[in-house]
């Protein structure tokens, strides 16, 4: 049985166990932090850098998905400095790739559009990049648009980790980081694919999705992945 | 040599900029009819998903997305192969009636009635919608009433007012409930008690504009628009029908993957927007008209009694085909009258409230055409995919497109007959504008841009040099 830690956050005393990361701290104690590249299930990876928070002692700001709690750890989750780079790591977000929420088949049940809106982002204070990218139709029930993005990587880890097929990977770096299908081959031709279709349920836009839906018709379950790994994980 | 530009030409959905050159006489020597704006949605969408164009598409146009909406599914079907379920193919055409009523009231109540109502001569600075609002509160009731009936039914089927998500490849993405029925029919009296009341009203004034009817691009023209097969009008279904000036059925029945046998497109110096002619013809005499005028003159009735009642009287005053531009002010009433027909029938089918509502299929034609009757007139989408459904291709041709040589022809023509002398008269630019208007261009779709609106007449000389500017 992992120790009971006792830490602070925004002020208030919580108690957690010795491994848990900060973000479940706060999960559990019914605390809010922002969070996009985190699925409960799969590994966290640290990726989007929307869950950082301020940690008394430390002179820089961590993520709180990747970091483990510490005994008389004091967090606060909200800050003026916080929200100005939540809003920049979102305004980055946009830039990079294209997009176009009216056209989306993801609009209005997208987790990057509504942390958007829910951190009150009106508009792109940096200049869009807007890169070409392809549009992955090859596979015969699900399409891969690399416009849509944010490399979260949350299709990479549910299927390498739930799924067992891993399928996914992300190749290049930076800027030229995509997503890609086995050894780059395209999805309908990969072997590996096992057609479960949890990546798309777990992609947070409208990078992944079903074939057919129209503008705002997908609608992601990542609910199940959730039940899904704690199953797993529980019988294991 | 002096030149006149009306750059751009107010109350209508776009930018347009005409130039009038005057001879060392004041006589009109020539005039251009240019649009001068561009986006290229052709070019944009290629890659994408086939079955996102209705969503993408339905961009184009702030006006009349549902009519994008519409005929880029029509075409989404013809690649997935499909029929749609009766009861979708039905809720399409309300949606596509309710949009008629909404766009004609716009164009009519807010766009237009300012000439008519307040005089095209009146102060330019309060002949618009707020002055209608001012002399003539009780019309700018009807008008925006009106249009709230049509922009309500919208909203209820598709949830959204302007930009219509709900129209989706293989049908419509949720059903009709009896409510929403209920509530459209118990308003529907009250629609049609306006239409009652705009049509005394206009038929009332109409005297007033004998010479804007005799000179308003009457210009005799060929005529295009959709028919089903007994000749009868089809805003959302049918085949397409070309008529001649003076009233021969020259090709009819033409299935919508045929059209590119029969429109051929020029495209023209100056100006983003292509010229559509009619192919057996040629460039540039095969001019033709499509829209609400187009539609009255193409087909042999419009298949609803009170609609066709008043084609009947149209007919003994003007005579069919009718060619006078200013004319298409009243075709455009006569459809809101058909519409609100319609939309009781619709209504009124027991298929109409059935759930089942979309078909699903993947690809299985690389190529598929959808038309449709759009309320500026004939609107084409032409896809080409790979085989996964990727768009490799499209074509849009749309209204304003297939009217553009002729709107050119009745602006030379009102130039012709009202600008005289090198000054500029506001009431005579104003009339130029106005033909533009007649035909209720939207040249933001036409060319796929946005626009807004304002106007900017310039008198030019033959060195360019600003002569005098007049705004409204
Ligand atoms: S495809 Fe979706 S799930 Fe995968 S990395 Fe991109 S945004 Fe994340
Ligand atoms: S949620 Fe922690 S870095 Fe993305």
């Amino acid at each position: 049985m992992p120790k009971k830690l006792q830490l602070r956050i925004d002020g208030e005393m919580v108690s957690a166990l010795e491994g848990q990361t900060i973000l479940q701290a706060a999960r559990n104690s019914g605390k809010y932090i922002p969070t996009l590249c985190y699925l409960d299930g799969l590994t966290p990876v640290g990726g989007c850098r929307l869950c950082m928070v301020e940690v008394s002692g430390i002179d820089r700001l961590v993520p709180a998905c990747t970091t483990p709690i510490q005994d008389g750890m004091s967090v606060s989750t909200t800050s003026a400095k916080l929200t100005r780079y939540r809003k920049i790591m979102l305004e980055l977000l946009f830039i990079e790739r294209n997009h176009i929420c009216a056209v989306c088949v993801s609009n209005g049940h997208c987790e990057l559009q509504a942390m958007a809106s829910q951190m009150g982002i009106t508009n792109v204070r940096f200049s869009y990049n807007y890169p070409k990218l392809s549009v992955d139709q090859s596979h015969s029930r699900y399409v891969l648009d690399h416009n849509r993005c944010i490399l979260c990587t949350r299709c990479v880890r549910v299927c390498a980790e739930l799924e067992g097929a891993h399928v996914w990977e992300v190749t290049s770096r930076g800027i030229h980081a995509r997503v890609q299908s086995d050894l780059n081959q395209k999805w309908g031709e990969s072997r590996g694919c096992t057609n479960c279709g949890k990546c798309v349920q777990a992609c947070p836009t409208g990078a992944l999705a079903e074939k057919g839906w129209a503008v705002e018709e997908m609608i992601k379950r990542n609910d199940n992945i959730t039940v899904l790994a704690h199953r797993k994980g529980a019988g294991a | 040599m002096k030149r006149i530009t009306i750059e751009p030409v107010s109350r209508i959905e776009g930018h347009a900029k005409i130039t009038i050159q005057l001879a060392d006489d004041g006589h009109v020597a020539k005039t251009d009819f240019q649009v001068t704006q561009v986006r290229g949605f052709e070019k944009f969408t290629e890659g994408r998903p086939f079955y996102e164009m209705p969503g993408i598409t339905s961009r184009i146009c702030g006006i009349c997305p549902v009519s994008h909406a519409l005929a880029s599914a029509k075409a989404c079907e013809a690649i997935m192969a499909v029929r749609i379920p009766p009861a979708a193919r039905n809720l399409r055409e309300l949606l596509h009636c309710a949009q008629y009523v909404q766009s004609h009231a716009l164009s009519f109540f807010y766009l237009s009635a300012p000439d008519f109502l307040l005089g095209m001569d009146s102060d330019p600075a309060s002949r618009n919608v707020l002055g209608i609002i001012r002399k003539h509160p009780d019309v700018a009731r009807d008008g925006i009433e009106l249009r709230k009936f049509g922009l309500q039914i919208i909203e209820s089927l598709a949830r959204e007012r302007v930009h219509a998500s709900w129209v989706v490849p293989g049908g419509v993405n949720a059903p009709i409930t009896p409510q929403t029925r209920d509530r459209i029919l118990g308003e529907l009296p009250e629609a049609k008690a306006i239409a009652h009341r705009t049509f005394k009203f206009f038929k009332a004034v109409l005297d007033d504009y004998t010479d804007e009817i005799s000179h308003f691009g009457s210009n005799p023209t060929m005529y295009a628009g959709l028919v089903d097969q007994k000749g009868s009008l089809q805003l959302y279904e049918g085949a397409l029908r070309f008529r001649s000036s003076i009233g021969e059925i020259i090709e009819d029945q033409i299935p919508a993957e045929e059209y590119s046998q029969w429109i051929a497109e020029a495209t023209l110096r100056d100006s983003y927007l292509k010229a559509p002619y009619f192919k057996p013809v040629g460039f540039p005499d095969g001019v033709y008209r499509v829209g609400p005028l187009a539609r009255l003159n193409v087909i042999e009735n419009y298949g609803t009694p009170a609609a066709d009642a008043e084609r009947k009287e149209f007919a003994q005053r003007f005579g069919v085909p009718a060619h006078s531009s200013f004319l298409y002010h009243y075709a455009r009433l006569i459809e809101i009258v058909y519409a609100l027909e319609r939309i009781e029938m619709l209504l009124g089918d027991s298929r109409t409230l059935d759930e089942h509502v979309r078909a699903k299929a993947g690809v299985n034609a690389l190529e598929g055409v959808g038309v449709i009757e759009a309320p500026r007139g004939t609107l084409i989408h032409h896809y080409k995919v790979d085989e996964q459904g990727a768009m490799k291709w499209t074509n849009l041709i749309v209204a304003t497109g297939h009217n553009n040589l002729a709107i050119g022809k009745s602006v030379q023509q009102v130039a012709e007959h009202f600008v005289k002398g090198d000054k500029l008269e506001e009431g005579a630019l104003n009339r130029v504008s106005a033909v533009v208007r007649a035909y209720d261009p939207c040249l933001s779709c036409s060319t796929h841009a946005s626009g807004q609106v304002a106007v900017r007449l310039r008198l030019v000389d033959s060195r360019g040099e600003l002569l005098d500017e007049v705004s409204n």
